[in-house]
């Protein structure tokens, strides 16, 4: 059924439809819809799903964790300041292998107080153990979000499905909400790897001395490895049962490209109208959407990108004291694969300033008036 | 997954034969803590009225009952003191680990 859904409601239906057992979550402007939806759905019975309401995301955190632990299948929402309070919830969820999936509006951090997008909140959990998904569409959040329970169980890894403040969140869009039978299919009932029963009484998440800490990272780093591969295979499911393909890289004339541009989130989708502009104007340039973030679709980035005489990368975040972090990301994607493709960096849009067409021109412009990048970070739209 | 069950302490020398999560496998029984202690509880049963509030407040259930008295597990009592706090006829006193 199609129906004309804000981006923060293609989250509530994409956890409804996946048969979410318990929700535990905090409102946090811009994410108060996904959990008011989902709130409803449980007290109208809509949704057969235990709705917990705790008294800060770290708690949210913390009871998703003993609910996915106990063996429910468990989301939760949240954004800015409420996932900086997770912070060390997050590494307990994917230190103990729990299969959490969460929907991450993309705030950007105070101070300054701020309710708009920029993507600071969800990278600087980069290093916590958790998937990343950066979505461009309601209808890929909604899909995105059907798919990360899946390679979440299937990978014992917690996935954050990532969409931008407004730009999405409160973006009404035309979203094709599949049948509950359908997802069923796709999606079988969770099956914990082990978990917290009085019929083999066993503790989680104890004391791990030195003889056994290191051989569980490991574990965990190996299970990431095997993610790119897994992301693949429950795509080209995906697109039997609902006709979406749901790619980790997609590029978009990147065949011809003399520049390609790498975006992520709704900037994506305005990065193409762009390039469907400048190549009008016969300027040959190209799109590469990175959705997956972690794990880093290494081997996608080098074959897309290796080859192509510039690469531009705009990044709506930053690494204070180094660079965008998209864009240290490719770099050291590139290093070590021969590539000789210079790589510009470009920061906009942070604090929810938007980015345009008029954005992407400017980026073009400025990398095809260099052989090499003059400066480390070139800024777009800085009153100067 | 088949789950380990045993009183001595499990070292795998495989990441292959761990499982994916910190979990524990076996029991706690090997992990004396009682070398811990600092202070030990002594019970003087003649003034122990039975009530069993020293057993039911041991946090390391270090407290056992042994014909209807109380005795202490020396092997596990990390000497935290709460019987003796607890207890209302204090007939549990802390006295100084000797060497």
């Amino acid at each position: 059924m199609k129906k004309v859904i804000m981006g923060n409601h293609a989250l509530s239906y994409g956890a409804m439809l996946s048969r979410s057992q318990v929700i535990s979550a905090y409102p946090i402007t811009p994410q108060t819809q996904v959990v008011e939806l989902l709130s409803e759905m449980c007290a109208d019975g809509t949704l057969q799903a235990k709705f917990i309401k705790v008294e800060s995301e770290h708690s949210a955190m913390a009871s998703c964790i003993g609910a996915s632990v106990a063996g429910a299948r468990t989301f939760t929402a949240t954004s800015a300041q409420g996932l900086a309070l997770m912070h060390e919830m997050l590494h307990w969820a994917s230190g103990g292998r729990l299969p959490i999936v969460m929907g991450n509006i993309n705030r950007a951090m105070a101070p300054g107080w701020s309710i708009w997008t920029d993507q600071n909140d969800s990278l600087s959990q980069r290093d916590t153990g958790w998937m990343q998904f950066y979505c461009s569409s309601n209808q890929e959040v909604l899909d995105t979000t059907i798919q990360a329970f899946k390679i979440a169980e299937t990978a014992g890894i917690p996935a954050m499905v990532v969409l931008d403040a407004f730009a999405l969140s409160h973006t009404y869009e035309v979203v094709d909400i599949p049948d509950q039978a359908k997802v069923d299919a796709f999606l079988p009932s969770y099956k914990p790897y082990a978990r917290l029963t009085p019929d083999a009484p066993c503790a989680f998440d104890g004391l791990t001395g030195p003889e056994h800490y290191f051989e569980l990272r490991y574990k965990l780093q190996k299970d990431m490895e095997k993610v790119p591969a897994l992301f693949n295979e429950t795509s080209r499911e995906f697109e039997k049962i609902f006709g979406r393909r749901l790619e980790a890289v997609e590029p978009y004339l990147c065949d011809d490209a003399e520049i390609i541009l790498v975006t992520s989130g709704t900037a994506g989708f305005t990065a193409r109208v762009a390039v469907d502009e400048m190549r009008k104007d016969g300027i040959k340039v190209g799109n590469l959407r990175i959705r997956m973030f972690r794990p880093f679709p290494f081997d996608d980035v080098r074959r897309l990108l290796a080859k192509v005489p510039k690469i531009a990368v705009l990044d709506r975040n930053i690494s204070y004291g180094y660079h965008g972090i998209f864009c240290q990301e490719v770099k050291s994607a590139l290093n070590g694969s021969g590539s000789k493709s210079p790589v510009f960096g470009f920061i906009a849009g942070l604090g929810g300033r938007d980015i345009t067409v008029a954005s992407f021109r400017e980026v073009v412009d400025i990398t095809r008036g260099q052989s090499t990048p003059a400066e480390e970070i070139n800024w777009i739209g800085v009153k100067k | 997954m088949p789950i380990k069950r045993d009183a001595k302490k499990i070292v795998y020398t495989s990441e292959q034969e761990m499982p994916q999560m910190p979990m524990s496998q076996g029991s706690m029984l090997w992990n004396k803590t009682g070398s811990w202690r600092n202070i030990r509880p002594e019970i003087d049963l003649g003034k122990c009225n039975q009530c069993g509030i020293c057993w039911k407040f041991c946090p390391d259930m270090s407290i056992v009952i042994e014909n209807e008295f109380p005795a202490v597990d020396y092997d596990f009592c990390k000497g935290c003191g709460i019987c003796a706090e607890e207890c209302p006829t204090k007939c549990i006193v802390m006295v100084e680990e000797r060497k």
